[in-house]
């Protein structure tokens, strides 16, 4: 395809990646390193009945003009990302210091808001994305087993976890779990304990947090390896019979490597997409006990007064997370065009 | 099958079927006792005295004099309007899908017949674009929007999901135009045919499956999408998911749960309808990534 043409079919869509994805990275990017103006005071003389008297008031003009002439704010450099909110340098540093055990060294990093959230983050990332891959995997192979006409039933009924909005779909499991619920009370039943609620602790919150996840997205694992095993070598599990393979060693040393590229394939992709995990806490309502990155940045732009400056901060340091997480993606991708070519 | 390997001892059978009525009631039941449960009173949706009552109804029976009522979905989509948010989202979904399927076609095809090295950091970029959180951007745009009075209206939110749809959409259409053999339009373009004229006349005729299915996820996407409708629209412009998440604010404290419960119902039934109808093509779209790689 000649430069000119490719130029004019791509042009629509680039342009808008570029006003609205680059150009807001940009923007995120700046307003991270400015804060609000500090007030302008003026004093102004109160006359009444008893005298004259001298008041101190915010200087609304003066505060208006500034803003006109700096939308941005003052400039602060990096003054937001080492402050307490964000990565709290001076914080750590006395934690470090003052602390006489790791424990303890953690325990206080831990009440730091930004530390908190990074921590739940990359739990909820590192322990969903193994958990939904292995029960993709064994859904994958019983199905493969069923016959045909219950198949298209199952899967009917398993995409509905993974495309129905996640909002919608932690309230649902929310309605279930809570304390009044017919499984929060069925679990209260069970221990025996009428106080027992999921919402109370910090434990069992993440746990709920997390089964949501794997509910969520196993469906999506269950039909990448279900399409894998379907171009399954028939050949090679017969020859792997023949020389006497149970049917776990079939699975362990046949299907597993054959399936394998997909492993990495919807690990790479969940990893990506567990990181943004947002809407189950606004749904189980559990940021008390549970707060994402992405949780925050909403959390700060959500308010009366809309802290740009802070939510741009952890979009930036999101953003640094997010590109370590794709790091091995785009090595992977490199790999196949330079093999292609 | 009469392959050998495809024949299995009972108890490997029965295990698996059993395993997979486990996962399907997992799957399955919480939708179905939210829409059973929606048309209840609260005290038999949660039902702490006896959980049978949310089956029966005993409750809903004593207050309404019938098993089943429509309270919730009246006090939802009349008393609190949830009919506004039902038609932007369908005018915000609608736009969104026709818009990014429009300019998505014409680049992703332009990616799958260019050679150049630049077509593939283009794809690269779009790549990164993905992966970054939606959340991410959103405080790059309330300054502009603001300043430029753009803010709380749908055709901003609709441009900025439109932009946000692109990169996974110039992927999926991407690997869908590199499956059509290039002879094809090279062959049109030997007779005589501008580049355009090529697209237009041998390639828009054979593309429709894959326009199809990235149009499904598309959909999805704006139809699901919280962080940035949240956060763009005014409050008289909200779409569904924000409109059922200020509804927890407000109205738990109220006691009526149910008008929650009621949207939540209503926002599911159209995703219901869509998987009944196109299973096949989300299954193929989720699949068109990862099988061939």
């Amino acid at each position: 395809m000649k430069h000119k043409t490719f130029f004019w079919f791509i042009l629509p869509t680039a342009m808008a990646m570029l006003l609205f994805i680059a150009m807001p990275i940009v923007s995120v990017v700046t307003q991270s390193l400015f804060t609000p103006h500090d007030q302008v005071f003026k004093v102004v003389e109160n006359c009444g009945p008893f005298g004259c008297k001298e008041e101190t008031i915010i200087d609304n003009e003066a505060m208006a003009d500034l803003n006109a002439e700096k939308p941005l704010g003052k400039f602060a450099g990096l003054a937001i990302y080492f402050d307490r909110g964000h990565l709290a340098v001076s914080e750590v540093a006395d934690a470090w210091t003052s602390s006489d055990s790791i424990g303890e060294f953690f325990s206080t990093i831990n009440n730091l808001p930004f530390y908190r959230a990074m921590g739940f983050t990359l739990s909820y990332t590192f322990i969903v994305t193994p958990l939904l891959i292995i029960l993709g995997f064994m859904i994958a192979i019983a199905v493969n087993s069923l016959n045909g006409a219950i198949k298209g039933l199952v899967i009917f009924f398993s995409l509905l976890p993974m495309i129905i909005n996640p909002l919608v779909g932690s309230l649902i499991l929310f309605w279930m779990v809570d304390a009044r619920g017919v499984f929060g009370s069925g679990l209260q039943w069970l221990f025996d304990d009428p106080t027992l609620s999921l919402k109370a602790s910090t434990t069992l919150t993440w746990i709920m947090l997390m089964v949501y996840g794997v509910w969520h997205s196993a469906p999506f694992a269950f039909v990448v390896f279900y399409a894998g095993l379907q171009t399954l070598p028939q050949d090679t599990l017969e020859s792997a019979m023949i020389d006497g393979a149970s049917r776990w060693e079939r699975i362990r040393y046949v299907v597993i490597p054959h399936i394998m590229p997909l492993v990495t394939f919807v690990a790479l992709i969940q990893l990506m997409d567990n990181f943004r995990v947002f809407e189950p806490i606004v749904g189980f309502n559990a940021e008390a006990h549970a707060q994402s990155l992405s949780w925050i940045i909403f959390n700060d732009l959500a308010g009366e007064t809309r802290l740009l400056s802070s939510a741009s901060t952890t979009s930036v340091l999101t953003i640094i997370g997010v590109a370590i997480l794709l790091s091995p993606v785009l090595v992977r991708t490199w790999r196949d065009f330079t093999r292609k070519v | 099958m009469s392959s050998v390997a495809m024949r299995k001892s009972p108890t490997v059978k029965i295990m698996s079927y059993g395993f997979v009525a486990i996962w399907l009631v997992l799957a399955a039941f919480p939708f179905i006792w939210t829409l059973w449960g929606s048309f209840k009173v609260e005290l038999d949706f949660f039902s702490i005295a006896d959980w049978t009552d949310a089956i029966t109804g005993t409750r809903t029976l004593a207050e309404t004099g019938s098993a089943f009522t429509g309270a919730g979905y009246e006090g939802a989509w009349v008393q609190e309007e949830f009919w506004k948010a039902v038609i932007n989202t369908f005018i915000v979904c609608f736009f969104t899908v026709i818009t990014s399927l429009t300019i998505g076609t014409l680049g992703g095809y332009a990616l799958s017949r260019s050679t150049f090295k630049y077509a593939f950091w283009l794809l690269i970029a779009a790549l990164i674009f993905r992966a970054m959180p939606p959340i991410t951007l959103v405080s790059g745009y309330l300054l502009p929007f603001f300043e430029w009075n753009l803010w709380g209206i749908l055709p901003t939110s609709i441009i900025v999901l439109v932009a946000i749809n692109q990169p996974f959409t110039l992927w999926m259409l991407h690997s869908f135009f590199t499956k059509i053999p290039k002879d094809l339009d090279e062959s049109a373009m030997v007779d005589g045919c501008t580049r355009f004229q090529a697209f237009r006349h041998v390639i828009i005729p054979v593309m429709w499956p894959g326009v199809i299915t990235t149009g499904l996820f598309s959909f999805l996407l704006a139809y699901n999408d919280f962080a940035v409708t949240a956060m763009l629209l005014s409050k008289e412009n909200q779409t569904m998911v924000p409109k059922i998440a200020s509804f927890l604010g407000t109205t738990q404290t109220e006691g009526n749960v149910m008008f929650a419960v009621a949207a939540v119902v209503s926002a599911t039934v159209p995703i219901f309808i869509l998987v009944m109808f196109f299973q096949r093509q989300i299954v193929s779209g989720l699949t068109a990534g990862a099988v061939k790689g």
